[in-house]
């Protein structure tokens, strides 16, 4: 399985530094750190490769059946390959459920929490990773300590509040609650304790910049690339979010979970249409995901290492 | 940074390029007591959205809802509450459903976490070889992760199907295929773990993987000279150096089954999800809320289990507690 006695250490650390190509020069095992690693072997290979199958075949009938009738869909030898009924089912799909509204909103939704959260955790993870304040570990521990709690216990109360301002089924009770995110306050102190250098900071504090200058002209320049992945985070998770917008917006106006989960729920449905729904809110994430996955695994994993 | 303000005050007067003319005293004063006003309550300003956010749709709607568990409340007149005292609770502990509802959330989260942090742990583990299009496979498992709930229920329950699923197909070249999925208590708890596991595998791949690369290098090396196999390295060094990320992750995800909502509502599809299958056979404790509150529409009662479900949260995490001490005991 391994060409190699040397110990695993992975001083090489930092994600992928050669994303694909493994070409023999890499290879020497003289290069300090990479190459204490154990190569993979075949069965390595095999099994990524069945649980890459395992990850991407639901996707990929996700496809199929979007583009099938139901009968074919249901049928006792299910079909494997595409056929030619995607447009078709799109087109009901759209119609049936509210979808053009729903894409629309989806996009106002997630990103206006998408900026919103980018804006205020960058700041909170700055004030909490570099400035100096009394209570400052006690108020982080309580940031942290709110990821433990459920939507599920609070939803009650919030649909009052919600239809009490006014806001009943609209798209503002789903993007407040969500402004911003304990996570992104976490993530964003992560990355400035360790990517801006106190230096930085005194030297536009000798400039006579004051706080908002620093964090405009300094700050937010170096957290870019963490609010990169910040913000790409974000909008996956706005766009998948499903609890609390199925019970707080309806049919007239949803996002695109919402109106999923009631072509669905609603009715007994045909299912090649629920198929097509299914497909359309998934696509824009996965085009995301093909550029950017990179980054967000890079990010998932940095968030992680430090926590 | 503690010396901040003194490096203000030293350069009250500092060598302006364009301010080359002296200030009066009171207005220096002035400008000083203003840059310290600046430093002490700026970080609170930077902070005050979270917990302002936090405060008016987390924190008071938590303790709200208790209050309103105590009342009667109905979605057709939702400014209506009248004190019913515990009734509330008491009409859900009595209730069967209910204790289906925790049974089956408690089922469901083990057979979805158990068998997931395991395969991830293993796959991190191949992850962490040296690998040709690293990256790619890393993306590949995580793909899962940016589809939604709704839509990964949706294909699933294509999946289950009992006539025409996938699944049942493919059982049935093994002389198996005959089971029908979301009828049974144990298949369809099984169905909706699998979907959790589907989705969250890569997630918690890529959390262990970073974790595994962040394992000081000088540990193998101390441990290959004593002679131990690759195998015994993974027990010994591995797993102890990962245990507290295996411990986050278990965290997340009991936290993350006391949330199960959209694989049994759209399990089936249909209007049966609501309730969490024919005979509540896959209902979870957010459905059995739902139920409640937007089916039934006793908000008072839905604010009841609301409740009860932080109790059982608080119950798991004193258990959790107490494993993850006498793990440490044994370990010491």
């Amino acid at each position: 399985m391994t060409t190699t006695n040397t110990v695993t250490a992975p001083a090489d650390r930092r994600v992928s530094k050669a994303p694909v190509s493994d070409g023999p020069p890499r290879r020497s095992r003289f290069k300090p750190g990479a190459g204490r690693q154990h190569h993979a072997g075949p069965f390595a290979y095999f099994a990524l490769v069945i649980v890459g199958i395992g990850s991407l075949f639901p996707l990929y009938w996700t496809l199929v059946a979007a583009s099938r009738t139901q009968d074919e869909i249901l049928d006792t030898t299910p079909p494997l390959i595409p056929g030619g009924n995607l447009f078709h089912n799109l087109e009901a799909a759209w119609e049936q459920a509210n979808l053009g509204k729903a894409i629309v909103n989806t996009v106002i939704v997630s990103s206006s929490i998408t900026l919103a959260t980018l804006f205020f955790c960058t700041l909170a993870g700055y004030a909490f990773a570099k400035m100096r304040f009394r209570g400052r570990g006690a108020l982080m521990t309580m940031v942290i300590a709110t990821l433990t709690i459920p939507p599920q216990l609070s939803v009650v109360p919030l649909f009052m509040m919600m239809s009490d301002i006014g806001w009943g089924g609209q798209l503002e009770s789903v993007i407040f609650p969500t402004l911003v995110s304990a996570f992104g306050v976490f993530f964003m102190r992560q990355y400035l304790l360790e990517a801006l250098p106190y230096e930085l900071i005194e030297a536009g504090r000798v400039d006579g910049a004051n706080n908002l200058r620093i964090v405009w002209s300094i700050v937010l320049p170096v957290a870019r690339p963490a609010m990169m992945v910040l913000g790409m985070l974000t909008f996956v998770q706005a766009w998948n979010d499903f609890f609390w917008p199925y019970l707080a917006l309806n049919q007239q106006n949803p996002t695109l979970q919402v109106a999923l989960g009631q072509l669905s729920a609603a009715y007994v449905p045909d299912q090649s249409i629920v198929m097509a729904g299914a497909l359309i809110s998934t696509l824009p994430l996965l085009v995301v995901f093909v550029i950017f996955g990179k980054q967000i695994v890079g990010g998932i994993m940095s968030g992680a290492v430090k926590g | 940074m503690a010396t901040t303000t003194p490096t203000r005050d030293a350069h009250g007067r500092r060598p302006d390029r364009r301010a080359p003319k002296p200030m009066t005293p009171g207005r220096q004063a002035w400008r000083s007591r203003l840059w310290r006003f600046d430093d002490k309550a700026s970080p609170y300003a930077y902070i005050a959205p979270f917990f302002l956010v936090f405060g008016a749709f987390g924190l008071y709607p938590l303790v709200y809802t208790g209050w309103i568990a105590l009342h009667k409340v109905e979605m057709t007149g939702l400014d209506q509450m009248e004190w019913v005292g515990w009734e509330n609770f008491s009409t859900i502990l009595q209730d069967s459903e209910f204790w289906t509802a925790v049974t089956n959330t408690f089922v469901i989260g083990v057979i979805s976490t158990v068998p997931q942090l395991m395969v991830a742990l293993g796959l991190a583990h191949l992850l962490n070889y040296k690998l040709r299009a690293s990256t790619f496979w890393r993306t590949v498992i995580l793909t899962p992760y940016a589809t939604s709930v709704a839509s990964a229920a949706l294909v699933f329950a294509l999946v289950f199907r009992a006539d025409g699923g996938l699944l049942n197909w493919v059982l049935g070249f093994f002389g198996f295929g005959e089971t029908n999925w979301v009828n049974g208590h144990w298949t369809s708890n099984i169905a909706i773990a699998i979907i959790v596991i589907w989705r969250w595998t890569g997630y918690n791949t890529l959390i262990y993987l970073a974790a595994m690369q962040a394992v000081p290098s000088d540990l193998y090396e101390a441990a290959s000279l004593d002679g131990a196999s690759r195998w015994q390295q993974f027990r010994n060094v591995t797993i102890p150096a990962l245990r507290p990320t295996i411990l986050f992750t278990i965290v997340i995800s009991t936290i993350g089954s006391m949330q199960l909502f959209g694989e049994p509502l759209l399990l089936e599809g249909g209007t049966n999800g609501a309730q969490g299958g024919t005979e509540h056979q896959y209902e979870t404790l957010s459905i059995y809320l739902y139920n409640y509150g937007w089916n039934l529409g006793h908000l008072g009662t839905a604010a009841a289990v609301a409740w009860a479900m932080l109790v059982l949260l608080l119950l798991i995490a004193a258990i959790n507690w107490l494993i993850g001490r006498l793990a440490r005991k044994t370990a010491a």
